[in-house]
């Protein structure tokens, strides 16, 4: 057993981390509020600076084969990699695109879909987004209804998914959809590739409880989608969505970010007096502290080992792995929030931009967004059963 | 990073495992518990052919120079079976004490005859105060001729009344500090002034109140130097609370495991109960509990195992796993329903163990107050 890093890894993570310092100096006020900021207007232009630099640098998609622009790096760069960008709250790793829809075209994709995608990625020139979710087709995504009809070199696609993050932003969009009604639940559906300039293709906007426009809804009236941008057989798509969603689900990144924020939240009550003394005096604070630094620590380490694991057996092997960090990440951040928002007193409900919001009103925006990721990318109910079902071996029946 | 164990330690673990469920099986364990020794010379003695006590012992003192990463691996397993018996005060507790504090002679005369099962020995640490902290140490050794007087009361010292030997934490001088002044001996289990009697607690164990009354010590059972014995203390806690962490962790793994064979077999409503929603997140929970106790202990280990400053870590490790198992033993009681509850049944023995371990060398929240001080606030 061995917690070491190699020292090429340390010095690619020292390497990294002088470089985010210095770039993060150029992202936009309020950027510290959460990486939210990253589908406003003001801070998609820098989330796509950040990925020009990084993939200038050679760092954004590393774990990639060569000839598509990676250089064959193991999984636990990858998280070396996510873990500091999550630190320095850093935007620029398109996580639908190099994080889903590339690993995807790698394993599912043909010769020529790969040629066409995945350069622009790896350029960081093409942004993604994931048109899977609908109205009715949530946590039981293979109900799904959105329709795909064979016409001639082309599929006709009608149909409206929801929750699209970034959609409002995005160059294309990697969607389920039916293409044949007669048969039920997973069985049926065809996973498309589908440029969002496209005719037919309405993006509105879902503003989230914390007045962020991070979601969207995306209507399709009889887009035109050419057959080539089929991925995998016709009505095969399903078995794909698992590739999709276990590349790099380490949540690596999440703890990347609460642990700046912790350290952030501790330095803030060390140097804030509340009746007289400072409030890392104050023994309710110092172990709701100690005990965020622990759980840290503990979703550091399930994090490393999901991506150990995939290193070592695969990805599809460790879906229990990856849905425990997730489903972990995600909590650990919302009791972050909480006990930040706790500690804040009544101050912890002022917003971003008055001079009453302590660390810059992270709370007041982060208690609230929390909420959002314990449901994106599969609810924490949805990462349980994976558990349950892959990890444990109980009886599936639903 | 390499987060696996290696062949060895597999084959280590495996060997434990047969070994420990042919000879150490549940009725023994409860048995045990009723038992005023608590244990069996025939189980302590194959223990000892198997190398274990000496396990993690240089060669030079008749050990196998094996790493502390694969004592863990051990105690993982011995928590798993619930093993009964002072493997962990003898061991652990009093070997490491020796082996880091004594000097050639004592490693000489002890260690080998530790590594041989041919010596029980108790740590004498803590007393009323019930404390792990420098300022607790309150019981006397004044010095007489060639010999230390030790005076004044011991509690919760395991294995105290079986022990050959009782490793004695006492206060020689009233320092500056709390830490000045501390000085630990070996003290002979028989020697006229000691009288100890066995506490009744939760697990079973068998903890202790000790008496010393005048007891006589030879200059020369003194381990370590003269009013500098809390170093050795805070030393032999560190990797002790690691050690704990392992045999806690392989306790939650073994809670996990039967509660899930419970789950998949248990019929209600037409139906294995394990399909049903509640009962996997239940699951699911757990083993995220488990997985999470152990990285959080293996990386404690390592660090002790490496002599790596490990302060921080295992502090991490004792309040997370403190609370963990307690977790995953109330989910597994739940998943078990009311034949849980019976007294014969083998999920008690893991609850029990749960809460004896939880306050043991600190609870979580003396271990999180040390976090929190390592975090500087």
């Amino acid at each position: 057993m061995d917690f070491k890093l190699t020292p090429e890894q340390e010095a690619l993570k020292k390497e990294l981390d002088d470089f985010l310092r210095e770039e993060m100096k150029n992202a936009p006020p309020g950027w510290e509020a959460g990486m939210e900021a990253m589908f406003s207007d003001e801070g998609w232009p820098f989330h796509r600076y950040m990925a020009r630099r990084l993939s200038e640098k050679g760092w954004l998609v590393r774990p990639w084969p060569r000839e598509y622009g990676g250089v064959d790096a193991p999984m636990i760069e990858q998280v070396i990699f996510s873990e500091v960008m999550g630190y320095h709250r850093a935007p620029g790793r398109d996580i639908f695109g190099i994080g889903m829809i590339g690993p995807t075209l790698l394993v599912a994709g043909n010769e020529e879909q790969k040629k066409e995608h995945l350069p622009p990625i790896a350029r960081a020139e093409r942004f993604w987004c994931q048109g899977w979710s609908e109205p009715n087709a949530g946590s039981d995504l293979a109900s799904l209804t959105t329709r795909a009809v064979r016409d001639g070199d082309d599929y006709i696609i009608n149909g409206q998914k929801t929750w699209t993050s970034g959609a409002h932003f995005a160059d294309w969009s990697f969607i389920l959809a039916r293409t044949n009604p007669e048969e039920k639940r997973s069985r049926g559906i065809s996973f498309f590739l589908v440029d969002m300039k496209s005719p037919g293709v309405t993006v509105r906007p879902l503003l989230g409880m914390n007045g962020t426009h991070l979601f969207n809804e995306v209507y399709y009236d009889d887009v035109r989608v050419p057959a080539r941008n089929r991925v995998g057989e016709e009505n095969e798509g399903w078995a794909i969505t698992r590739a999709t969603m276990n590349f790099e689900r380490s949540s690596i990144e999440t703890v990347g970010v609460v642990k700046r924020e912790l350290e952030e939240l501790a330095a803030f009550c060390k140097e804030t007096k509340w009746n007289g003394k400072t409030l890392s005096q104050n023994p309710f604070v110092r172990h709701r502290l100690a005990q965020l630094a622990i759980e840290i620590d503990v979703g550091r380490a399930l994090a490393y080992r999901t991506a150990w694991l995939q290193e070592k057996g695969g990805l599809l092997l460790s879906a229990d792995a990856a849905s425990a960090a997730k489903v972990y990440g995600t909590e650990l951040a919302q009791r972050l929030a909480y006990t930040g928002y706790q500690i804040m007193g009544l101050y912890g409900q002022v917003k971003m931009g008055s001079k009453w919001a302590p660390l810059h009103g992270s709370y007041e925006s982060s208690s609230q967004l929390c909420m959002g990721m314990n449901l994106a990318g599969g609810s924490s109910e949805v990462q349980r059963n994976m558990i349950a079902w892959f990890g444990l071996g109980l009886p599936r029946t639903i | 990073m390499d987060l696996g164990f290696t062949e060895e330690q597999e084959m280590l673990r495996t060997t434990a495992r047969d070994f420990l469920e042919k000879e150490c099986p549940k009725s023994l364990v409860k048995e045990m518990a009723e038992d005023e020794k608590g244990y069996t010379p025939e189980l302590w003695r194959k223990m000892a052919e198997l190398g274990w006590m000496g396990l993690a012992f240089p060669e030079e003192y008749g050990g196998m120079g094996m790493s502390f990463i694969d004592l863990a691996v051990l105690l993982e397993e011995m928590g798993r079976a619930c093993l009964p018996g002072p493997f962990f005060s003898t061991v652990v507790l009093c070997g490491f004490t020796i082996l880091e504090a004594g000097n050639e002679e004592q490693k000489r005369e002890f260690l080998p005859k530790i590594a041989n099962g041919d010596l029980i020995l108790a740590l004498a640490l803590t007393e009323p105060s019930a404390r792990y902290d420098p300022a607790s140490i309150q019981i006397k050794a004044v010095p007489k001729g060639d010999d230390y007087l030790i005076s004044g009361t011991k509690l919760f010292v395991e294995n105290a009344h079986i022990a050959d030997y009782i490793i004695c934490v006492t206060r020689t001088k009233n320092g500056a500090s709390p830490e000045e002044g501390i000085t630990i001996f070996l003290v002979d289990g028989g020697s006229a002034g000691i009288s100890t009697t066995l506490l009744k607690t939760i697990a079973g164990d068998k903890q202790c109140e000790v008496i010393f009354d005048n007891v006589r010590v030879p200059k020369k059972n003194m381990l370590g130097e003269l009013n500098k014995g809390w170093g050795v203390v805070e030393k032999l806690l560190e990797k002790a609370t690691a050690a704990l962490c392992a045999q806690m962790v392989g306790g939650a793994q073994a809670a996990l495991d039967m509660s899930i064979a419970y789950a998949k077999e248990r019929v209600q409503f037409g139906r294995p109960i394990g399909s049903f929603q509640a009962i996997q997140h239940y699951c699911a929970n757990m083993v995220t509990d488990v997985d999470g106790s152990k990285y959080v202990t293996y990386e404690a280990a390592w660090k002790v195992s490496n002599g790596l400053p490990a302060t921080m870590e295992v502090s991490m490790a004792k309040a997370w796993v403190s609370e963990a198992y307690r977790r995953v033993t109330l989910l597994g009681h739940q998943i078990h329903g009311s034949i849980g509850f019976c007294m014969d049944h083998d999920m008690p023995l893991y609850f029990k163990r749960a809460k004896a371990a939880e306050p043991t060398f600190g609870d979580a929240d003396w271990h999180r107050e040390v976090v929190a001080k390592q975090l500087g606030l």
